[in-house]
């Protein structure tokens, strides 16, 4: 299903696909592996303290990951990363859709890097 | 109604307030549903209704209700299906009062029309009440409250479905609940049974945004692809009585049905997986199986649940005054060094010469927008435009700032064209919990 970019670091698109959604200045991402090989590399690239540190500006606040081991994915709860919410946010994108591709957009951990290593 | 199966078949037929219409009337023809939901409020759809309805005490219901009803009440009244939405917004008895009178010029005698009060809880809930997820009260606010709706659940909605509604319209109806009331009354699904509450939620939850599970806000092409997808079907859950279900589309329609849509929507809006409030329950789909069964067919099971949460949410709504954008496009060699400095004058001029100090957002489109904040990197281009938004409790801000874009035309960079400026009412909303037993749910029927 997936078609790997040539000569390029790999990003979590490559393995996975998400949604995004909110509920007043919370987003929530869910993140789910195509083959469930990936799974645990994909739990190694995309951690809480990974997402809070690379985007602080969109992130304000706390950063929760749930795991669905019996189904090969994830979900973020991102608190304060919608300027204020639907009705506040003066983004073009005020319900923060996009944020799904923001961390699609990541690279991957190196899938050799022992477990732990999840890069920057 | 009453089919003759073991399965209890609901279609969705619009999962947000401007969902397509033309997939909704496919599924009243040709979908043998018990019946239709229409998912059609959100945060910002209750706010603005409240708006309108100020405006004018005979709106404040969905703008599309009317041509809605105009095309589904004959066929599905025809099928045996039974409407139930939560259109009314902020006035669902001007919509159940609008219904009756397009029934009645359809000529379909004797069709009976539930409308649910209640929700509407303004009078109840005192302005020290605490928000519920974030410090203060909703006295910190400093803005006009336009309306104040709590979710209500299926016990509301059970009601009207006793008294052998065909249409039953609400103002905030909970979502999951307008998909869970019809399962509890076709198979006798108790309050207490928490985990059938729990898998008619799942099943609520999984339908209650439309084409999302089949297909739609989903694609991206090369890697998850849709067929067909200007022609997506809206979908339809086949409910057992242990509360498992197959979600499924008519044949013919375009979009998909895959365990990849389904789990997508799975977790949507959701937090904790183990813990889905709604009026009715607090459900777990932490344990749920997502499983192919067929062609566009996934089966869906294991959900469960806990006791219902004690106290109700409620969405307040405040007049926030307005928003104004605007935006002026460069294009060719330097369109984004071009695009950079209109945007740096536009600052200057709304901070300098209009000591505006209020929220504002300048952005340059093709540069970055939508995640300016993410400090990602962006690609070169020579196609931008700047997007400028600004709210204001003062209109004249509004007007000001259009003004100022605008203006970029003449004093602005080389080669900007296309100027577009818009100024809407601007809504804010904020969440409160109010204890159950203060909330008060009512039924009346409307006949033709």
């Amino acid at each position: 299903m997936s078609a790997p970019r040539k000569n390029a670091r790999r990003i979590v698109r490559d393995i996975a696909h998400a949604r995004a959604g909110d509920k007043g200045n919370t987003s929530s991402v869910n993140i789910w592996v195509y083959d469930p090989a990936d799974f645990e590399l994909l739990k190694r690239s995309v951690t809480a303290e990974r997402l809070k540190r690379t985007f602080p500006n969109v992130i304000r606040g706390k950063v929760e990951r749930y795991v669905l081991e019996n189904l090969h994915g994830l979900n973020f709860v991102l608190h304060d990363a919608l300027e204020g919410g639907v009705n506040s946010s003066l983004n073009l994108d005020s319900h923060g859709k996009s944020w799904s591709y923001l961390i699609l957009g990541l690279e991957l951990a190196d899938p050799l890097a022992a477990p732990g290593g999840a890069g920057r | 109604m009453a089919k003759s199966r073991d399965h209890f078949r609901i279609g969705t037929g619009a999962g947000f307030s401007a969902d397509r219409l033309d997939p909704a009337l496919d599924l009243a023809k040709r979908g043998e549903l018990d019946v239709l939901v229409m998912e059609c409020l959100g945060e910002r759809t209750v706010a603005f209704a409240h708006r309108d309805r100020m405006a004018n005490p005979a709106l404040g219901y969905n703008s599309h209700l009317e041509r809605r009803m105009k095309v589904l009440l004959a066929p599905c009244r025809e099928a045996g299906t039974r409407i139930i939405t939560n259109m009314g917004a902020a006035n669902p008895r001007a919509a159940a009062e609008r219904t009756l009178a397009i029934a009645r010029g359809l000529g379909l005698q004797g069709l009976r029309i539930a409308c649910i009060e209640g929700d509407d809880v303004s009078r109840n809930v005192p302005r020290d009440t605490p928000m519920m997820d974030e410090p203060g009260t909703l006295a910190d606010i400093d803005m006009p409250i336009v309306g104040m709706n709590a979710y209500l659940g299926a016990e509301a909605i059970l009601p009207a479905l006793e008294a052998g509604a065909d249409v039953v319209i609400g103002g905030r109806l909970a979502d999951p609940s307008m998909f869970l009331a019809p399962l509890a009354h076709r198979f006798g699904w108790s309050a207490e049974d928490t985990d059938r509450m729990g898998a008619g939620s799942l099943v609520g939850h999984l339908m209650e945004c439309g084409m999302q599970i089949t297909g739609g806000y989903f694609a991206d092409p090369g890697f998850k692809d849709v067929p067909d997808l200007s022609q997506c079907g809206y979908p339809i859950a086949e409910v057992a009585d242990d509360g498992s279900a197959v979600i499924t589309k008519l044949p013919g329609t375009g979009g998909r049905v895959s365990t990849a849509t389904v789990k997508e929507q799975l977790l949507y809006e959701v937090h904790d997986p183990a813990r889905y409030l709604t009026p009715d329950v607090t459900a777990d789909f932490s344990r749920v199986r997502v499983d192919a069964a067929g062609d566009d067919r996934v089966r869906v099971s294991g959900a469960a649940g806990r006791t219902r949460p004690t106290q109700l949410k409620v969405t307040v709504g405040f007049d926030a005054g307005f928003q104004g954008e605007a935006g002026v496009s460069y294009a060719g060699p330097g369109a984004l060094e071009r695009g950079r400095l209109a945007a740096q004058i536009v600052g200057e001029r709304l901070r300098n010469v209009h000591r505006f100090n209020g929220p504002v957002r300048i952005n340059v489109i093709g540069e970055s927008s939508l995640f300016a904040n993410a400090e990602t990197p962006v690609a070169d281009t020579q196609d931008v435009r700047l997007h400028v938004a600004l709210r204001s409790r003062s209109k004249e801000d509004a007007e000001t700032m259009l003004w100022e874009v605008e203006s970029l035309l003449c004093c602005g960079p080389a080669g900007g064209g296309g100027f577009r400026g818009a100024i809407v009412p601007a809504v804010m909303t904020k969440s409160v919990l109010i204890d159950r037993q203060r909330v008060k749910p009512s039924m009346e029927m409307f006949v033709a």
